[in-house]
């Protein structure tokens, strides 16, 4: 424990030193919101580090649906520009890039160079193309689907290998794990019976979004992508979830929500409308828990690591760095919970949909 | 806890406004989890050899409280 409370003290005075370089050559002034917002967003660019003021990032293939045809391209042709300045022309058509989103270019730029049209709210108004690049997030997706693949498909085989149906290696880590999902989570909500039918959905649910959230956490290269704090990713999740519930729903589910039985008339008739709802709350929910609380988690550390750069001083480094190592490992438990708790209430909607009781 | 500095980014958006709704969440959230807190102490003073199950229990509750919280905290932060 002391060990820990030292070694967090020295590193904190090794972030001091090098901000302190840096702060003497930036002449703008930092923007908190803009960072934070950027690092959490998705982009077309993996950014790694900067030497010597400038920016060293892995250009993603973007990968457009036009209505000519397929057009992909490295963006490294929009050479950093994200404010719509740089026209890439592909197949008799140009695209620019504003704010990581990708347009149609306009046929003559604006006063600022831009070559995008403004409505009066300041968001561009061009047309956009079907944008299936890999971009920071998507390639962070394919990566953690690799180290699942990996880790699950190694435990597997290290149970042939056994002799008494004891495994060895990861998979002595991943059994728990897996049989923690099996008993305390599928057999108490969905039964015994059907338990062993949307087991692999959950499981893949649990490690596939805690890896992903472990994944943002760590700082350096290939790791860094917030993409459980996307709406996007958590919508899809939920949608399945969703799906799965409707379509396992039996007979009696549909009737407790449209006409639930052992209630006077007029309460039925005020129940059907909320229950309705409710339908769609569920996932809503499942959605907006999982995003709110990684991206949360992602602003906090993000901000008290900018207090550096707001206070200017190199003396406030050991003050901020040690609540972020302290917010990350309360992050390491958020993380897991979360996980747990997608996975839980997953079972319990696909398991009072499935359920069968007497009235 | 994790709605404290995501309210310095709210401020931005909308004013104060947003800011206000966000430490109204940060409130709820607050009382929420600290009922779930004490009532799980005494539960576990008065029958400590449940203490690890109480604890569990507590944490996934406290994750459903926090979660309306940050309902809230994503309405203010789209405005």
């Amino acid at each position: 424990m002391k060990n820990l409370i030292f070694l967090v003290f020295f590193f904190s005075f090794s972030v001091s030193f090098s901000s302190s370089l840096e702060s003497d050559s930036n002449s703008k002034d930092f923007n908190v919101t803009e960072m934070i917002m950027h690092h959490i967003k998705d982009s077309h660019e993996f950014h790694i580090l900067d030497w010597n003021g400038k920016g060293v990032s892995i250009p993603l293939p973007v990968i457009l649906w036009t209505d000519n045809g397929l057009v992909t391209f490295s963006s490294s042709e929009f050479h950093h520009d994200d404010e719509g300045t740089e026209v890439v022309t592909k197949k008799d058509m140009s695209f620019v890039k504003f704010h990581e989103e990708i347009y149609y270019a306009s046929q003559q730029p604006n006063l600022s160079g831009q070559y995008v049209v403004f409505d009066k709210n300041k968001y561009p108004t061009n047309l956009k193309p079907l944008d299936f690049s890999i971009t920071k997030l998507v390639f962070s997706m394919f990566l953690s689907m690799l180290l699942l693949v990996l880790i699950f498909g190694i435990s597997a085989r290290n149970y042939s290998k056994s002799n008494n149906g004891v495994p060895s290696g990861i998979a002595k880590f991943t059994e728990p794990l897996i049989l923690f999902i099996r008993d305390e989570v599928a057999i108490p909500n969905i039964g015994e019976k059907n338990h062993k039918k949307y087991m692999p959905y959950l499981l893949t649910l649990f490690f596939f979004i805690w890896i992903n959230n472990l994944m943002g956490l760590i700082p350096f290269f290939p790791f860094s992508a917030n993409l459980t704090g996307n709406i996007a990713f958590t919508a899809v999740l939920a949608v399945i979830t969703f799906a799965i519930t409707t379509f396992a729903g039996t007979k009696d589910y549909w009737k407790h929500i449209f006409w639930m039985p052992g209630l006077p008339v007029p309460m039925k008739l005020f129940l059907a409308p909320i229950e309705f709802l409710g339908i769609f709350i569920k996932p809503i929910s499942l959605m907006i828990r999982l995003f709110a609380n990684i991206s949360a988690g992602h602003i906090i550390v993000l901000s008290l690591i900018s207090l550096i750069f707001i206070a200017e001083t190199v003396w406030i480094a050991p003050l901020s760095v040690g609540f972020s190592v302290f917010i990350s490992v309360i992050e390491i438990l958020v993380v897991a919970i979360q996980a747990y708790i997608f996975t839980m209430l997953s079972a319990l909607y696909i398991g009072s949909a499935m359920e069968e009781h007497e009235h | 806890m994790s709605l404290v500095l995501l309210q310095e980014v709210a401020v931005t958006s909308y004013g104060p406004l947003a800011a206000i709704g966000a430490g109204l969440a940060a409130v709820g959230a607050g009382i929420g989890i600290g009922k779930i807190g004490g009532s799980a102490m005494e539960a576990m003073a008065r029958q400590p050899e449940k203490a690890a199950s109480l604890q569990t229990s507590a944490i996934v509750f406290i994750a459903f409280v926090e979660a309306v919280a940050l309902f809230a905290v994503v309405v203010s932060l789209i405005k």
